[in-house]
C-alpha cells in the first residue's frame, strides 16, 4: 500500500525535514478521498494530508509539473473544494449583504472572486460567486474552511429577515478538475461542443465536456488561461483519462497542489490561511477591488471604512531575495533587531529561478525598490520589495 | 541502493569513514522526500563543529533540510558541484551528490550510528 507522506504543512509553511518525516499512522485512517484518488495511484502520486484529505503533492516532480502548466497544459484535482448552493428570491440580497464584492453585477454564466469577512473586515475565507440564475447562486470556498464557511452562510441566512433564501451544502455533489495552462482551451475544446472562445475570463456555461453534464468555468488558480470543470463525482475519473488521452499530443500531465502553490504565488494569488486570514484586511491584502463599498452594506463594512479612513498601517507586497537563501511562510522582515514584518508565503520560482515571496510590512516600506532585511532562520538575508504578480501571462 | 560500507544517522544522513576524515551525505529517502533540490548551503572549509551542530541546509520548493555533522571536527573539503547544480543531490545521493568531508576528532562520535541494515529497517519502518 502507498505510503501517505506526512507533514503537507511543510508544502506550504516550509517546515523543517525532520517534522516532515514523522510517520503517520491513524491521522491517515481518517483522511477523506476525492473520486480522482485511483487515478492518483495509477498515476504514481506522492499523496499527502491536506485539510484532511489525501490529495497529490506532486507526480513526477513540481518544477516538472510546474513547467508543463506554464508551457503546455496541467490537470489538477481539486475536488477537494467546497461548494454551496444559495437560491432564492433573497438570494441576491443575502448575498449582497454578506459579501464584500457586488452580487448585482453578476447576470448569469459570470463569477466574481469575493469573501466572507468577520465585522472587523477581516477574513473569514476567500471564495468564488456564481450566478447559474436570477435566484440562484453557487459559491465555491476552500477545503479546510467548508465546515466554518457553511455555518456562516447558513446560518446568517436562516436569519435573513423575511427569509427567501436557502443554502445548501453540495460539496459532495461535484468533483472539480482545473486544466490550465497555453494549450489547456484547445485540449478542452476537443471534448465539448461548447465554443470555448464564447466564455471569457470568469465567465462559465453549463453544458458537458466529454459527455459529461459540467460547469465550464473560465477560472483558475495558477495565472495561466484554462478551465475549471465541475462535475458530478461518478463521471470524475473518466473524464480526467480521457482529459490526459485527448491531451496527451498536447502535453498535458496531472499537476499536483506542490506546482499549484508555486504556480499561484508567481501568479500573486493569495492563500488563505498564509496571505490572508481573521487578522488581515482588503485593504492590507491589496484586494481592494474585491470590495465595493458604494454597492451597500455588507459585513465588514463599518469596519473597513474605518480603516480606510485611519489609513493602513502594512501591506501586502511582493518580494524577491538578493542574498542565496528562500523566505519562507512566517520568516520576518527585520528592521535592524526588530521584526517589523513576516513572510506569508515564499518558495523558489522555478519559472523565474530566483526565491521569490509574499510579505505583510510597515507602509514606509512597501514601495517596489525597497531593501528588506529578512530573518530566515538565524540569518539576515537581503531582499528587494517588487510589484506583483511576477508573473504575467502573455495575451 | 544503501551503500553497505557507509554508517547512517536517523536525520537520514550517510557518513562514509576513509582514515581521519570521514565524507557526509543525505540519503536516497532522505532527496526523496526532499524534492527537487533548488539549494544547497555547505560549511566555509577550515570551519570547526562540534557533534550535531548544524553545518548547513539544503533547500527544496517545498522545504528546508538541515545539515548536521554527525561527528565533531574540522571542514576539509565541500562539494562545489552541488552548490553549482543542486539537482546532483537528487540524482546521486549516495555518490557525486556527496556534501561535506571533515576531519574527525573521535571516532566514538560513529557509536550512535546505524549500520547499514539498522538504516535499512528504520527507512522501512518509517513507510507503514
Amino acid at each position: 500500500m502507498e505510503p501517505v507522506a506526512p507533514g503537507f504543512l511543510a508544502l506550504l509553511h516550509g517546515k523543517k525535514f525532520r517534522d516532515i518525516f514523522r510517520p503517520m499512522t491513524e491521522d491517515n485512517a481518517k483522511l477523506a478521498r476525492t473520486p480522482l484518488y485511483d487515478c492518483h495511484r495509477e498515476a504514481g502520486a506522492r499523496l499527502v494530508p491536506f485539510a484532511g484529505w489525501e490529495m497529490p503533492v506532486q507526480y513526477v516532480g513540481v518544477i516538472e509539473e510546474h513547467h508543463a502548466v506554464r508551457q503546455a497544459a496541467g490537470l489538477f484535482d481539486v475536488s477537494h473544494m467546497g461548494e454551496f448552493r444559495v437560491q432564492g428570491p433573497a438570494a441576491e440580497a443575502f448575498l449582497q449583504a454578506l459579501t464584500p464584492n457586488d452580487v448585482t453585477k453578476l447576470t448569469p454564466g459570470r463569477a466574481h472572486y469575493s469573501a466572507l469577512l468577520t465585522e472587523e473586515g477581516t477574513y473569514v475565507d476567500d471564495l468564488l460567486v456564481y450566478r447559474r440564475s436570477s435566484e440562484e447562486f453557487l459559491v465555491v470556498v476552500n477545503a479546510a474552511n467548508i465546515a466554518t464557511d457553511f455555518a456562516w452562510v447558513a446560518g446568517r441566512a436562516a436569519a435573513h429577515p423575511g427569509g427567501g433564501v436557502a443554502v445548501e451544502n453540495v460539496s459532495d455533489q461535484y468533483a472539480l478538475l482545473a486544466v490550465q495552462g497555453p494549450r489547456a482551451v484547445e485540449i478542452v475544446q476537443g471534448l465539448t461542443d461548447a465554443d470555448l472562445d464564447a466564455i471569457r475570463y470568469y465567465r462559465f456555461a453549463e453544458g458537458s465536456v466529454a459527455g459529461v453534464p459540467a460547469i465550464l468555468s473560465r477560472t483558475g488558480y495558477t495565472g495561466e488561461d484554462g478551465f475549471e470543470l465541475y462535475v458530478p463525482p461518478d463521471a470524475a475519473a473518466d473524464l480526467w483519462r480521457e482529459l490526459l488521452r485527448v491531451g496527451a499530443g498536447a502535453g498535458l500531465q496531472p499537476a499536483g497542489l506542490g506546482a499549484r502553490d508555486t504556480l499561484r504565488l508567481e501568479a500573486g494569488m493569495a492563500l488563505y490561511g498564509n496571505d490572508i486570514d481573521d487578522t488581515t484586511t482588503p485593504w492590507e491584502a491589496g484586494l481592494d477591488w474585491t470590495v465595493k463599498l458604494a454597492a451597500g452594506d455588507f459585513v465588514g463594512r463599518a469596519a473597513l471604512m474605518a480603516q480606510k479612513e485611519a489609513g493602513i498601517q502594512r501591506k501586502l507586497v511582493g518580494f524577491e531575495l538578493q542574498d542565496r537563501g528562500i523566505a519562507r511562510h512566517d520568516h520576518t522582515v527585520l528592521e535592524g533587531d526588530a521584526v517589523v514584518g513576516r513572510v506569508t508565503s515564499g518558495t523558489f520560482s522555478p519559472t523565474f529561478q530566483k526565491a521569490l515571496g509574499l510579505a505583510y510590512v510597515p507602509v514606509a516600506l512597501a514601495e517596489p525598490g525597497t531593501a528588506l532585511t529578512l530573518g530566515v532562520r538565524n540569518k539576515r538575508l537581503a531582499a528587494v520589495v517588487v510589484e506583483t504578480p511576477f508573473y504575467r501571462r502573455a495575451k | 541502493m544503501y551503500p553497505k560500507d557507509n554508517l547512517y544517522s536517523k536525520e537520514h544522513e550517510w557518513v562514509r569513514v576513509e582514515d581521519d576524515t570521514c565524507v557526509i551525505g543525505i540519503t536516497e529517502f532522505a532527496q526523496k522526500e526532499l524534492g527537487e533540490v533548488v539549494f544547497v548551503e555547505l560549511p566555509d572549509p577550515e570551519l570547526t563543529f562540534d557533534a550535531h551542530d548544524e553545518i548547513g541546509t539544503i533547500e527544496s520548493v517545498k522545504a528546508v533540510a538541515e545539515i548536521y555533522t554527525p561527528v565533531s571536527g574540522e571542514v576539509v573539503e565541500i562539494n562545489d558541484a552541488v552548490i553549482d547544480d543542486p539537482a546532483v543531490l537528487n540524482d546521486d545521493p549516495h555518490g557525486e551528490g556527496w556534501l561535506v568531508k571533515m576531519r574527525f576528532h573521535s571516532s566514538k562520535d560513529f557509536d550512535g550510528l546505524m549500520s547499514h541494515e539498522e538504516y535499512v529497517e528504520y527507512v522501512s519502518k518509517g513507510d507503514d
